[in-house]
């Protein structure tokens, strides 16, 4: 039986301010996970990864993460290392922590 | 101190006109990442998980009060007020946005900073001992062989393209403080049976993956015969050195591979042609830099002051015994300033502190800091009798930590709260065992140890020569921390041994704890230090009080 597929966003940092940003519906970039568009298929997940690296002017350093949805259905990060991009350092109140 | 010469001045300017260039191509869309990335990183800017981080040499680790004013203003103008010193003798800017960075380099030119070859396969910035100049066990200076070194390495057109990246460490003195046995090459000053001074050169060392203790091709090497005699290694290394595997491909691998002997029978016969073809170091140019290493003129007056102020002062005292270390000239003292307050992120100081810094180095200093690998401070030479007024300055700006070499001066890289390539954080390990040992009042009783923190198996925070060191893991999942004992970053350099299954980060800081305890316990008397007690003991007792019987039959 094939493995379920987990369901994955596209996400990048932001070509000037560096900062963790994520791919959305309308094929831009939010600051907020929760606004990410999620792919439930391997196909879909390509297709996302394609189109928002095509988006070389405005990201660096695209990939696909893993999520899991959340009770309100919007994306929640599986790993700790993508749970601490949402948030920013452990050590100082400095990143999207502050911003929010 | 040395000055950058007009071709220096030329290089660094043009350096960065190009990459301004460069990222503004990058912004308006004509250049993609990909052809970005190699030009970026050649100018010492990295993508962390949140942000760039720039990272700029402080070649040998040595700066000026105005250069240090100018990494206070960058901190300030473009950061977020602080900026963090590593285990390499650079500074980490963690938050420039990409435009900013043609600004932030043209400003570091303005005091002779740059960040050229802190990446890529080239040779890196050449680091040294810390006390240079300074120590009492010191045989001579060894800056103008390092500033040798960086004029001889810089674009070097022979080793831009090395199988992978190289490092160089020298030492001038015996004591090895300058971790010369976990470089490429090491080099440790030693005189021969003639008392002339030269070097033991040591080569393939390195941590990270595959950890090895340099091995030394050369016990002793006339000075004059530094440059072809590194010529030689690296070609060898050039020529030989595996480009097939990245993992494989450091020269310390090759060193294993091959073995000494047929390494050392290479090095020698290639040496003996480089140095046929070499005419020397032009002897102006080695007087220029050794003239600009001068020390400082110094003033021999002595006075009470300093042994008052100790009497008088337990807090002061204290500090003295950790923190101040002997200078070459009696009536002088060299300070080291912990970043490495209870608490707090090892290494980081912000704007403020780096200007009382800079004001104490220019007042009191003759005008010299240093950067530690031990991500600490260094005021290099400050009379005796001046030491308590500038510790009363390092207080209030908190500063003045009484811990250097104590279990609080922790070694540790930015990990998973800044680097993308961590597997789990380092910082607040860092901070909660520092809080931990400060609740228990023991720093001093425990004596010497050094703990050092990695946030991946790269071992940037050194953590195989730690005493005990802490190398975080990503285990299914979980931040997980692994535990090596009895690592030496000296001159009796060792490689520390795991201990067994690694701890999550809850029952990280009791295992922590257990292990110094039991160190307490069995050491002989408060004259053997935890490293002297590991060796005499060996693991076993100290493995009993951090695993149960479960864990241990789940280990072998
Ligand atoms: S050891 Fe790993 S986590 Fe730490 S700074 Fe180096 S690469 Fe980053």
């Amino acid at each position: 039986m094939a493995r379920e597929y987990r369901p994955r966003i596209v996400t990048a940092n932001d070509l000037i301010e560096g900062d963790a940003v994520y791919f959305t519906a309308s094929h831009g970039w939010s600051r907020e996970h929760g606004e990410a568009v999620v792919a439930f298929s391997a196909d879909a997940a390509d297709g996302l990864l394609e189109a928002a690296a095509k988006q070389q002017d405005r990201i660096v350093g695209v990939y696909l993460a893993e999520v899991e949805m959340g009770p309100d259905h919007r994306p929640q990060p599986v790993h700790f290392r993508e749970a601490f991009r949402t948030r920013g350092p452990s050590n100082y109140f400095h990143g999207k922590q502050a911003q929010a | 101190m040395y000055r950058y010469d007009d071709f220096d001045e030329a290089f660094v300017r043009n350096r960065v006109a190009e990459f301004r260039g460069q990222v503004e191509r990058r912004i308006d869309g004509s250049l993609t990442e990909d052809e970005f990335k190699p030009l970026r990183l050649m100018n010492g800017v990295y993508l962390q998980l949140h942000a760039y981080m720039l990272r700029v040499a402080i070649p040998y680790g040595t700066l000026n009060s105005r250069q240090m004013r100018q990494l206070a203003l960058v901190a300030e103008r473009f950061d977020k007020g602080y900026g963090h010193f590593t285990t390499r003798q650079n500074i980490q800017f963690n938050w420039p946005r990409l435009k900013d960075i043609p600004e932030i380099l043209s400003l570091l030119a303005d005091v002779e900073m740059h960040a050229i070859q802190t990446s890529g396969n080239c040779i890196r910035n050449v680091t040294a001992d810390h006390f240079a100049g300074a120590a009492a066990d010191e045989i001579e200076d060894p800056r103008p062989t390092a500033e040798l070194l960086r004029q001889w390495s810089t674009d070097h057109p022979e080793f831009q393209f090395l199988p992978r990246k190289f490092k160089i460490a020298i030492t001038g003195a015996p004591n090895d403080r300058a971790v010369t046995k976990a470089h490429d090459i090491g080099l440790r000053m030693v005189r021969n049976e003639a008392g002339e001074p030269g070097y033991e050169v040591i080569v393939g060392g390195g941590l990270g993956r595959t950890p090895m203790v340099g091995k030394t091709v050369r016990d002793f090497l006339p000075k004059a015969d530094l440059l072809p005699y590194l010529e030689a290694i690296l070609q060898v290394y050039n020529l030989s050195g595996r480009r097939d595997n990245k993992y494989k491909a450091r020269i310390k691998i090759l060193v294993h591979e091959t073995g000494l002997d047929e390494i050392k029978a290479r090095v020698e016969a290639a040496f003996e042609e480089k140095k046929r073809a070499f005419s020397g170091a032009p002897a102006d140019l080695v007087s220029a830099i050794e003239a600009a290493f001068a020390p400082p003129s110094f003033d021999n007056t002595r006075s009470l002051a300093f042994d008052r102020a100790q009497e008088a002062n337990p807090a002061f005292r204290s500090f003295v015994e950790t923190n101040v270390a002997e200078h070459k000239n009696p009536a002088y003292g060299i300070v080291s300033v912990s970043l490495k307050p209870v608490g707090g992120t090892p290494g980081d100081a912000t704007a403020e502190q780096m200007r009382v810094l800079a004001d104490l180095a220019e007042q009191y200093g003759h005008d010299e800091l240093r950067i530690s690998h031990e991500q600490n401070v260094i005021l290099p030479h400050v009379r005796k009798a001046d030491i308590p007024a500038v510790y009363e300055a390092l207080r209030e700006a908190g500063l003045a930590t009484a811990n250097i070499g104590l279990v609080s001066d922790i070694i540790a890289c930015p990990g998973m709260d800044y680097c993308a390539l961590a597997t789990a954080r380092s910082i607040p390990v860092a901070q909660a065992i520092s809080k931990r040992f400060d609740e228990l009042k023991l720093e001093r009783e425990i004596g010497p140890l050094k703990i050092k923190i990695s946030g991946c198996i790269n071992a940037c925070g050194h953590h195989h020569v730690g005493h005990i060191g802490i190398l975080g893991l990503d285990k299914a999942g979980k931040e997980n921390y692994q535990i090596t004992l009895g690592g030496d970053g000296t001159e009796t350099a060792t490689i520390g041994e795991r201990t067994g299954p690694g701890f999550d980060a809850d029952d990280l800081v009791p295992a922590i704890e257990a292990i110094v305890e039991t160190y307490l316990n069995l050491r002989e008397d408060a004259a053997e230090t935890f490293l002297q007690a590991y060796r005499r003991l060996g693991a076993d007792p100290f493995k009993q009080a951090i695993y149960s019987e479960k864990d241990e039959a789940r280990a072998a």
